[in-house]
């Protein structure tokens, strides 16, 4: 318990409890309003061309604004001293090292995947990703109001994305992960000796292949078939429904490699921590 | 009494003493409002009239605002802290302490700005959360959505290269696993994928390039501190012109239309 204590009281871990509240209290704050829209409707037009001055309505909101944030930042700043250990020395590695909280999601994900998926590919999926979101949501509903009734799909992806899968994974990064990049309790103690013994299997040996050219076609079976369930969903579905009709051959393509790709780490989170799954599929060059 | 009050009123703004220090009344028209906003260029990047729905708290979050706000404190209190840092590893650790315990509010300015650097993190995020729900990204604000995603991944890097600065554990070990994925890159890391070994070697790949050396060391400190202070700076500035502007262009803050 001190451990957790003195996790929380730490300088740089500040942001991290903001967040704990900040996050729930503005998803809370989104969908009252969305839940609001969608029942009342949206605001008519006449509400909408109802203008007014800048100077003084919005500079006078603008300048409070800035005086409340400056007045927390002032006693956040004479409160809290920003953090300072001992000189750099490359000698003496921490154990954990953790990289800056906001890169933590990344750092969690290196658990699951190799380096360059977790630390290069996603990540640069994640920045493509975000970019391509105007040009792959055609639905022309929703813009510039909360609603959830008109826009189900993007708010579920996104929200999952950016609450589970970055959010969440920080702050699992931040407080649970101990030395040796194990899982530590809140209450439990952090043991720089802790011995967890490493049982991780490969997908083709669970299923009896021990060949490694076989295990090797296997996993390249799994994941291709993995990502074959986009198009399959397309042959199947392109007739009957209107949302795939909608969005066309080449947005369903980006949108359901994305969302594939999206939907793997918590997959592979799965596979790893229920069925100690190391690699779907091992190659020479890489494994997945 | 009402006006005898008026009387007094008029009494004082009508002396010479008030004329000679105000040279006019303040109109109470929609001409002057107008004014005051184009004729200001601090506030004139603002349109003069905005829809009411867009002062609403509820709905903005003030969370770009506070972002921009958060950028400029960084700025100020950024560049009096280079007064007192020499990107140096003999000397950037003993600055930082003498910043704390010599220099008269030192730890004051490295608190707010270190505050202010994570607090824009913070906001930047739940500005894109923000946008994101109220659909502000769809027509005419698909380009501001992406410049948006470059400036949230500016924020990261402007905080991260700010890290290695005070030269501690903290900052060295932060750093270190930091830029260990760039060893990962496919082809252009030395030890990822499809990288030909004998041509690509931990000394000139593409992490060799981030840090100038196959550890953190001295040339990585010099290297993040010109991007951290000149380079990033710069390049968000610039994008973050472009964001404001097309704010304006593309019909002002979104609604629904």
């Amino acid at each position: 318990m001190e451990n957790i204590i003195a996790l929380i009281s730490k300088p740089d871990n500040v942001p991290i409890l903001a967040i704990l509240f900040l996050i729930p209290y503005f998803i809370w704050l989104s969908f009252k309003q969305a839940r609001q829209t969608d029942r009342m409707g949206v605001p008519s037009d006449a509400e909408l061309n109802d203008k007014v001055y800048v100077w003084p309505y919005l500079c006078r909101n603008e300048f409070v604004c800035a005086i409340i944030v400056m007045l927390v930042l002032g006693v956040w700043s004479i409160m809290i001293d920003a953090p300072l250990e001992e000189m750099s020395d490359p000698a003496k590695t921490p154990n954990p090292s953790k990289a800056p909280w906001y890169f933590l999601a990344l750092q969690e994900m290196l658990v699951y995947f190799d380096p360059w998926i977790a630390g290069v590919v996603l990540p640069g999926l994640i920045i493509a990703g975000l970019i391509a979101i105007p040009y792959i949501d055609i639905n022309p509903k929703g813009k510039g109001y909360y609603t959830l009734k008109e826009r189900p799909f993007a708010i579920a992806v996104f929200c999952f994305g950016f609450i589970i899968l970055w959010i969440v994974l920080m702050i699992v990064g931040t407080f649970l992960r101990g030395p040796g990049w194990n899982i530590f309790m809140p209450w439990e103690k952090w043991d720089p000796h802790l011995i967890v013994p490493l049982t991780n299997i490969n997908l083709s040996y669970l299923f009896g292949i021990r060949n490694d050219v076989t295990a090797s076609f296997f996993g390249f079976v799994v994941v291709s078939g993995y990502f074959a369930l986009g198009p399959i969903v397309y042959i199947i579905f392109r007739k009957t429904s209107q949302f795939i009709q909608q969005l066309g051959l080449v947005r369903y393509v980006i949108v359901s490699f994305l969302f594939l790709s999206m939907m793997a780490l918590p997959i592979k989170m799965f596979l790893r921590l229920a069925l100690n799954i190391k690699y779907v599929w091992v190659t020479p060059w890489f494994n997945i | 009494m009402n006006e005898e009050r008026k009387g007094l009123k008029e009494k004082i703004t009508e002396s010479d003493i008030w004329k000679s220090i105000f040279r006019h009344g303040y109109e109470d028209t929609g001409r002057r409002y107008t004014l005051q906003i184009l004729q200001n260029v601090w506030l004139h990047l603002h349109p003069p009239r905005i829809s009411r729905h867009a002062l609403n708290f509820r709905f903005t979050w003030c969370m770009g605002g506070i972002t921009f706000l958060m950028f400029l404190v960084t700025a100020v209190t950024g560049v009096l802290l280079m007064f007192y840092y020499r990107p140096v590893a003999e000397y950037a650790f003993r600055d930082i302490q003498s910043l704390e315990f010599d220099i008269p509010f030192g730890m004051l300015l490295r608190n707010m700005h270190r505050w202010a650097a994570h607090g824009m993190v913070i906001s930047v995020m739940l500005h894109m959360f923000r946008v994101f729900l109220t659909g502000s990204y769809k027509k005419p604000r698909e380009f501001n959505w992406a410049v948006g995603v470059i400036l949230l991944l500016i924020t990261f890097f402007l905080s991260f290269t700010g890290y290695l600065l005070p030269w501690d554990q903290l900052a060295y070990w932060a750093v270190t696993v930091g830029t260990n994925m760039a060893r990962a890159t496919p082809v252009l890391g030395h030890e990822g994928p499809f990288t030909p070994t004998d041509i690509v070697t931990q000394s000139n790949d593409v992490r060799f390039a981030l840090l100038g050396g196959t550890i953190v060391g001295e040339s990585t400190l010099l290297r993040f501190y010109i991007l951290h202070c000149i380079a990033v700076p710069l390049a968000a500035s610039a994008l973050m012109a472009l964001h404001f502007w097309r704010v304006r262009k593309d019909g002002g803050i979104s609604g629904p239309l």
